[in-house]
């Protein structure tokens, strides 16, 4: 463990418990949102197997989507969705925060970021919804 | 401190792009792909799934939504291993989650390749 601070010999880094962030739950928030890129990256991986049987046929896709019905995936995808949702959420506030919006002279209020930012995501997920269940 | 060549803002921008992709567009996705249609609330036929998935504007659209946030998932997981006490090897931690990302970069080109 002491390779790094040869390498970087200006670092100080204290010695923590790896159960530090279940101390309080600021540390925990934070904790949740790292995880939820796991999550979303898993779900990602599942929807590219279903493109995958996507282009094997009609017979493969149809048993794919048989095997999703089953409680463990459904239970799987609900828990993601709860994770990707917290994600969007901690996300769009912290735009405001990171990304400084300046009009002239004057900073457009963090708030207000964060409300175009949810405003976008309302707006790409309603086009996204009509695109993929009409017709 | 002096300044070191660091490969860091690269991986940064990917991670940044791809925690925007995956706010944007993935709880939709999710819900659609994941719930709606297995559960039956909605379908999508197997051709007009293909159809959409085959035309190249959609693929490049699938592309960034598959890939990108496997950048931003590499990003934060190496902090969680290092943040859990694993710093001593922050260097194959850092090979393994961008190795990883860069992994399934290539298996999302090979399956829309295919489609």
């Amino acid at each position: 463990m002491t390779a790094p601070r040869v390498e970087r010999p200006g670092l100080f880094y204290p010695k923590l418990p790896a159960t530090w962030w279940l101390r309080n739950a600021n540390y925990f928030r934070f904790m949740l949102r790292e995880l939820s890129s796991v999550f979303i990256a898993l779900f990602l991986v599942v929807f590219l197997v279903q493109l995958h049987r996507l282009s094997q046929g009609p017979g493969a896709y149809a048993a794919y989507l048989e095997t999703l019905r089953a409680p463990g995936w459904i239970i799987f995808h609900v828990v993601a969705l709860a994770f990707a949702l917290y994600h969007s959420v901690t996300w769009f506030n912290l735009t405001g925060v990171v990304q400084v919006v300046r009009l002239g002279e004057r900073q457009v209020p963090p708030r207000l970021v964060a409300g175009a930012s949810f405003a976008l995501w309302a707006v790409v997920s309603v086009v996204l919804l009509w695109f993929l269940l009409r017709g | 401190m002096a300044t070191r060549k660091t490969s860091e803002p690269f991986w940064w921008l990917l991670f940044a792009a791809g925690g925007m992709v995956a706010a944007l567009l993935v709880p939709v996705h999710l819900l659609v792909h994941g719930l709606a249609v297995p559960l039956g609330w909605t379908s999508i036929s197997h051709a007009r799934m293909l159809a959409l998935a085959g035309h190249p504007l959609v693929k490049l659209y699938l592309f960034a939504l598959i890939a990108l946030p496997l950048y931003h998932w590499a990003h934060r997981f190496r902090f969680i291993l290092e943040d859990l006490g694993l710093r001593g090897l922050r260097t194959p931690i850092a090979i393994l989650c961008y190795g990883a990302a860069v992994l399934g970069t290539v298996a999302t080109l090979w399956v829309l390749w295919q489609i």
